[in-house]
């Protein structure tokens, strides 16, 4: 059996699925962090399948996968930026002890 | 390297400069005092503000990634003018706080970001620029370091934008999926009414939705509103809004049209929610900043049903009401922020009998909020006259009428804060605020602006030709 473009497909469905009930359930900001960066990967891996299954002539896919993951690794730099500094005032990196702002 | 390139290129480059010369302000030893600092920095987002005005030309750069025209470098200079009061609105706050320069830094780089949003013509430049928005303004929510707050608020801020921006980047894969392109030009082409199709490019659609905080994707807005220091919070509500309602614009139009009856539909409902929801929380609110998140929210439901009409004067009405929302909002935030600058907070009882030591913040204040709310001789009224009018070729009368009458429930919102402004009593009213001259002169802009915007009507015909 060789693998085909839907296997990707449904693998990188299921992982983002996976991420996005990480990021509902948790309550822990990093485990949540985890939980998007999931979310990017399964985009990175539609991308590259996309690419190398349809549409082999150009490299467009696989750049834009490129930029996701640099853009990811800013976005967790400032994340974990913040999360320090949350930490550093509350004293828990749980969200449900960092809910101050409710009406 | 086109010959033009510095001409086309030329908003982007002013701002990259200024970013240089403050990052290696920062690196000398011995820095100069707050006063001249802020002062010095105000010169620069004046000079590049008036840049805009000069050798504009239209083109494409990059490979046709990156487009501009006399349409987007008069975007590029609302949001150059939001940045520039703002700054100046923000003096008071800045003087005494120690990270000057990083604050400035983070700004200029979302303002960059936003720039590029604009002028996308590719998929992969519009991300990069929202991105780039985004980042950075999240860490500048962070900027009371100390405050509990401000904390919380840039953690949401983080984590909505980024579980927003992967539905994004989910909806921007499978439409390469299905069109083995990333131009929008090419999408444009290569879209049909398929299910694949739409559903790919809904995804995508409601990732930007997120970025302009329409129903039910504003979750984030009140909170992150609220939480961040004032000058973020008119940064985000002004700017990071406007930039994100152009990008929508540009999408819409230049990508998406073989399922406008797709959107247009989307568009009627969304709006219709956002504009109810967002009045209906706006009505119980205490907190002032809280108050004009939510009807900010409202307002972007208008943009979104005149948005909805896919026609010329459909944009040409919402440029021109993002110009008054500029003023108007700009003129509320910066009275909320010298009186936060003393209060440390921002509920609506620290305004009782406001006017009776502060004359003209109580003035600025109230014209802003008639704006807002579209009382007839200020701009706020034309512009909301304009958005329904062309948003009218494509709706039935019974969505006009309720937007229309949602109007009047939001002047109950907006007519309490100037009820109270103007309460009369000597008693508990807050002592007399010293005005620094750079937020009176910011403030003096956005009054002329609000009350001129609208009676000459130049400005509209102006954005009208552009296009």
């Amino acid at each position: 059996m060789t693998v085909g473009l839907t296997h990707i497909i449904v693998l990188s469905t299921a992982l983002f699925f996976i991420g996005m009930f990480g990021l509902f359930t948790r309550r822990n900001m990093i485990t949540m962090l985890m939980s998007i960066e999931l979310l990017l990967n399964s985009v990175n891996i539609n991308f590259v399948a996309f690419n190398k299954y349809l549409y082999p002539a150009k490299m467009d896919g696989v750049f834009f996968s490129v930029f996701i993951i640099t853009v990811a690794a800013a976005e967790a730099a400032v994340a974990i930026a913040i999360i320090i500094n949350l930490y550093r005032t509350h004293k828990s990196i749980d969200v449900d002890d960092v809910a101050d702002l409710k009406q | 390297m086109p010959e033009n390139f510095f001409i086309l290129f030329k908003q982007e480059l002013w701002l990259t400069a200024i970013l240089f010369i403050l990052l290696i302000s920062k690196l000398k030893d011995k820095q100069p005092a707050a006063t001249s600092l802020l002062t010095g920095i105000n010169i620069l987002l004046l000079l590049n503000f008036l840049s805009g005005f000069f050798f504009n030309a239209e083109g494409s750069l990059f490979g046709k990634m990156f487009v501009t025209n006399h349409l987007h470098v008069f975007e590029k200079n609302i949001l150059n003018l939001a940045a520039l009061l703002i700054s100046l609105q923000s003096t008071k706050w800045l003087e005494n706080h120690e990270h000057i320069i990083e604050f400035y830094v983070l700004m200029i780089s979302s303002l960059l970001g936003m720039f590029f949003m604009i002028s996308a013509a590719n998929v992969l430049m519009l991300y990069v620029g929202l991105e780039l928005s985004t980042i950075p303004l999240a860490a500048v929510a962070n900027f009371d370091l100390k405050r509990k707050t401000s904390g919380e608020a840039a953690m949401k801020l983080i984590i909505s934008s980024a579980f927003s921006s992967a539905i994004l980047l989910l909806g921007i894969s499978f439409i390469y999926g299905c069109t083995g392109s990333l131009d929008f030009a090419d999408i444009n082409n290569l879209l049909h009414k398929e299910p694949l199709h739409a559903a790919a490019f809904l995804l995508f659609f409601v990732g930007l939705l997120f970025k302009v905080s329409a129903v039910p994707f504003h979750l984030w807005t009140a909170d992150v509103y609220e939480g961040s220091p004032v000058a973020v919070t008119s940064f985000l509500s002004v700017a990071s809004k406007a930039a994100a309602v152009f990008a929508l614009l540009n999408v819409l139009n230049k990508m998406a049209q073989p399922l406008s009856s797709i959107w247009h539909d989307a568009l009627i409902w969304i709006s219709l929610l956002t504009i109810i929801v967002g009045n209906l929380f706006a009505l119980r609110q205490q907190n002032i900043k809280r108050l004009l998140a939510f009807s900010s929210v409202s307002q972007v439901g208008f943009l979104l049903l005149a948005a909805s009409a896919n026609s010329s004067l459909g944009n040409a009405a919402i440029i021109y009401f993002i110009l008054i929302y500029v003023f108007s909002n700009l003129a509320a935030f910066g009275v909320i922020a010298l009186v936060s600058a003393v209060k440390q907070k921002e509920t609506l009882t620290d305004y009782h009998a406001f006017y009776t030591n502060n004359k003209f913040l109580s003035w600025c204040l109230s014209i802003a909020l008639f704006s807002l709310a579209g009382v007839p001789p200020t701009a706020g009224f034309f512009g909301k006259l304009f958005l329904l009018m062309s948003a009218s070729q494509g709706i039935t009368f019974t969505v006009l009428t309720i937007a229309a009458l949602n109007m009047v429930v939001s002047m109950y919102y907006y007519l309490r804060v100037v009820r109270t402004l103007f309460a009369n009593n000597e008693n508990e009213c807050l002592e007399a605020i010293e005005v620094p001259i750079t937020a009176k002169i910011a403030l003096v802009i956005c009054v002329a602006g609000i009350l001129l915007t609208g009676v000459l009507s130049g400005a509209y015909n102006y954005i009208i030709t552009l296009q």
